[in-house]
């Protein structure tokens, strides 16, 4: 008996008007999985992503989340339980730092002696300073810092999953490297399922264990890079060009100035 | 001698902590109540078009009502609920001073918080209320904790703006009876007082400069997130109202409380009875600059307790009679009409305060003209002047239907510039008043009146209802009755008319207590 999975989507339809976002599309994440959803604007890439925690509704298939019909869970409990990181953060700008982060324990209810100390703790494992940090409000800090603190907010409740739409999408490159290579060991660390929206595939290729391409509202193609390099759906080839030509200049490029 | 020496500037001083302190008090009740209000409903239609359209043309309809034209209008409204919770509930409230005004300044304060709470709301950022919703908030949760806070920057901007507008638009306040600031430019006006009309407006003008400047204060606060400016200015309001409610607050009550209409005699008079209540050892305060059509409701309702009305009034406004009766038969039978509504007709003072067609003296004898009648030939080319109510009153129908009376044109005019206007010949004809002194200071004729067109006009003291029974009061005030003559109240209003230090009713209320002999 295969295990059940941790989100699941099954014939999963949405649209907008006319305009059909999400088409058909069934799609399992397993426990622990780190699975990127990788398509060009349109494709229905961040739909797919917000039907799991029901900020869009579905129109037609089944959605599971641990094995429940998302359908059957209050939709405010169901998100304080997932981690959102949003694009560039989503940080709330008349919260400082620390509100921000423990803003779902918070809603929870929990004691605010017991936030500040996940705060810390939280602001410690996305590696912010939290004296420097924690009062400030989220107009003094960098790019990178910000999304550190959306990374930290998401993981407050201790969540089991973690939806990130675009995260490090508006970031410098070397800000982005290290903030990809930092979040994956947390991802590995504390056992979260992680599914990453984007549109680059090299990101999508070092970050993920899996790989779902989205067009036009369909699932293209799922699978590891190497199950993915097997692919003969033309858009996916193309997709994977980018990365692999990359790839080749960057060596030639980087060969060449070591020769010299 | 210089400006400042002047003592009608201590006097309006000494009247500051009670006009401030009202008017700031009124001001703070509309603006809590219109933001109690228009808050709710901005939070309420902000997603809703339809409404919101609906909501933000009402109130801007009700900001193209003259501030003063929508304070009246509160009056008569209050009155007739009042008159039904009575019948209903057996509940009876006041529809005098504070309460009309307090909820016309706060339809007016309305706008502005309205449209800035929509526009606040609707401007935040999309993306974060997203991210509200993502992190776990309900539609209120997101509301109250993100969407509010955003907004509050451009909230507390439309509340500065009513703020301001709500102190500006309370000096109107004044005439239905709630103590403001406009104290002392209705009383300026009417008694050509120049320093109260400044005090006023200078006293206004700096309250709402103030209260603009540390809400401005807050408000930059808000915006830059800065909690020293937002506190700096929370505390320096706190530290304003405090300061201008304190000094009145648990002020003993009264005592009997003397109203006065919107003109000099009625100042004079009203400040005389003060001063004789207090002589017999009652406490006293007047009231002024009372509505013509809302003093004789405040009475009844005992929100004052006497004041001075004419006959001939009464006998058109309250029992819409247009019959002239000789004077002591019309006295009669006021008498008797006032007391089923137990109101006391206590007697008269003398004097006759009638309207009377006036012109400049040399002009009448150059024309031949000596009565109304010999006028009439002359009417189609002069043109006539008269108080703001004078062309509506019963009065001017029956002259101009005894005497067929046709002027080429009418003007309405602030009662104390027609003398002047009719003197320079701006005007050929002024519906002037028999007891104004300014008639002889310009050399001006009343002309006669042999058809009777005009009622009898006498000036009787009226008592309210819960004072019908008070001897002490009616003892009291009897000494003055019968003791104004028409020569002296015009003398007295003439001084009362005059633009310097002794022309303030109170002193002229004095001038006049010695001339009738200290009753």
């Amino acid at each position: 008996m295969p295990s059940r999975p941790m989100i699941g989507y099954a014939h999963v339809t949405k649209s907008f008007g006319s305009l059909r976002a999400v088409d058909d599309v069934s799609l399992d994440i397993a426990e622990g999985e780190f699975v990127a959803i990788v398509g060009g604007s349109g494709s229905g890439k961040t739909t797919l992503l917000r039907l799991a925690n029901r900020l869009i509704e579905a129109d037609g298939g089944t959605i599971t989340v641990e094995g429940e019909d998302v359908q059957n869970v209050d939709p405010v409990a169901l998100r304080r339980r997932i981690g959102y990181v949003f694009q560039s953060g989503g940080l709330f700008p008349h919260l400082s730092v620390a509100d921000n982060v423990g803003i779902t324990p918070r809603l929870l209810g929990e004691p605010g002696a017991a936030i500040a100390a996940r705060v810390d703790e939280l602001l410690e494992l996305v590696q912010l300073d939290r004296a420097a940090h924690r009062d400030r409000l989220p107009e003094a800090l960098s790019g990178g810092q910000r999304q550190r603190v959306g990374v930290a907010r998401a993981l407050a409740a201790k969540p089991r999953i973690v939806l990130m739409d675009e995260p490090f999408g508006a970031l410098d490159p070397l800000t982005r490297d290290a903030l990809g290579d930092d979040y994956r060991s947390l991802h590995r660390k504390l056992g979260l399922t992680t599914v990453m929206i984007t549109h680059d595939m090299t990101e999508a290729i070092l970050l993920a264990d899996r790989i779902a391409v989205m067009h036009s509202g369909k699932l293209l193609a799922q699978g590891t890079p190497a199950e993915l390099s097997n692919s003969t759906d033309a858009y996916v080839l193309e997709l994977l060009r980018t990365p692999r030509r990359q790839v080749e200049r960057l060596n030639a490029l980087l060969s060449q100035s070591g020769a010299a | 001698m210089s400006l400042f020496s002047d003592p009608r500037w201590s006097d309006a001083l000494s009247h500051l902590p009670d006009y401030l302190g009202n008017h700031v008090r009124v001001s703070l009740a509309a603006l809590a109540l219109g933001l109690a209000v228009s808050l709710p409903l901005a939070i309420l239609t902000r997603n809703r078009p339809a409404p919101r359209g609906i909501l933000l043309a009402l109130a801007s309809i009700v900001q193209t009502v003259p501030g003063l034209a929508l304070l009246a209008l509160f009056y008569p409204l209050l009155l007739a609920a009042a008159a039904l919770t009575l019948a209903w509930f057996g509940i009876s409230f006041s529809a005098f001073g504070f309460l009309p005004a307090m909820l016309a300044l706060a339809l007016y304060s309305m706008l502005p918080v309205l449209r800035n709470g929509i526009t606040g709301l609707n401007g935040i950022d999309p993306a974060l209320i997203e991210a509200a919703e993502g992190v776990g908030m309900t539609a209120r949760q997101s509301l109250v904790l993100v969407e509010l806070p955003l907004a509050l920057p451009v909230i507390m901007a439309g509340i500065r703006t009513a703020a301001v507008w709500v102190i500006g638009t309370a000096t109107l306040s004044t005439p239905i009876g709630q103590t403001s600031l406009g104290n002392y430019i209705f009383a300026g006006l009417q008694t050509q007082n120049w320093v109260f009309v400044l005090f006023g407006c200078l006293a206004s003008a700096l309250l709402a400069l103030a209260v603009d400047q540390l809400l401005g204060l807050i408000e930059g606060g808000l915006r830059r997130r800065s909690r020293l400016r937002t506190g700096l200015g929370a505390v320096g309001i706190a530290a304003l109202v405090a300061a201008t409610l304190v000094p009145t607050m648990g002020r003993s009550s009264q005592g009997y409380v003397v109203g006065a209409k919107t003109f000099a005699e009625q100042y004079v008079l009203s400040a005389l009875l003060r001063d004789r209540l207090q002589a017999a050892g009652l406490s006293a305060t007047a009231r002024s600059g009372l509505g013509s059509s809302v003093i004789f409701g405040a009475l009844k309702a005992g929100d004052i307790d006497l004041y001075i009305d004419y006959s001939g009034t009464l006998w058109a406004n309250q029992l819409h009679r247009t019959d002239i009766k000789p004077r002591a038969e019309l006295i009669a039978e006021l008498k008797t009409a006032l007391a089923k509504e137990n109101i006391t007709l206590l007697g008269e003072l003398g004097f006759e305060n009638a309207y009377a067609l006036v012109i400049p003296k040399k002009r009448a004898e150059a024309l031949g003209i000596r009565t109304i009648a010999d006028l009439a030939a002359h009417a189609s080319t002069l043109s006539i002047a008269g108080d703001y109510e004078f062309f509506s009153r019963p009065e001017w129908a029956a002259l101009q239907k005894a005497y067929g009376l046709q002027f080429r044109a009418q003007r309405q005019m602030q009662p104390d510039f027609m003398y002047a206007a009719v003197a320079s010949g701006e005007v050929d004809v002024i519906a002037g008043y028999t007891s104004d002194g300014l008639i002889a200071k310009y050399e001006l004729v009343a002309l006669d009146d042999p058809r009777q067109a005009i009622p009898p006009y006498d000036a009787i003291l009226l008592l309210a209802p819960k004072r019908a029974g008070d001897t002490r009061l009616q003892e009291a005030l009897k000494p003055l009755l019968g003791k104004i003559d028409i020569t002296t109240m015009r003398e007295a209003n003439l001084r009362a008319a005059g633009n310097d230090a002794n022309s303030s009713p109170d002193v002229v209320a004095k001038w006049l207590w010695e001339k009738v002999g200290k009753p």
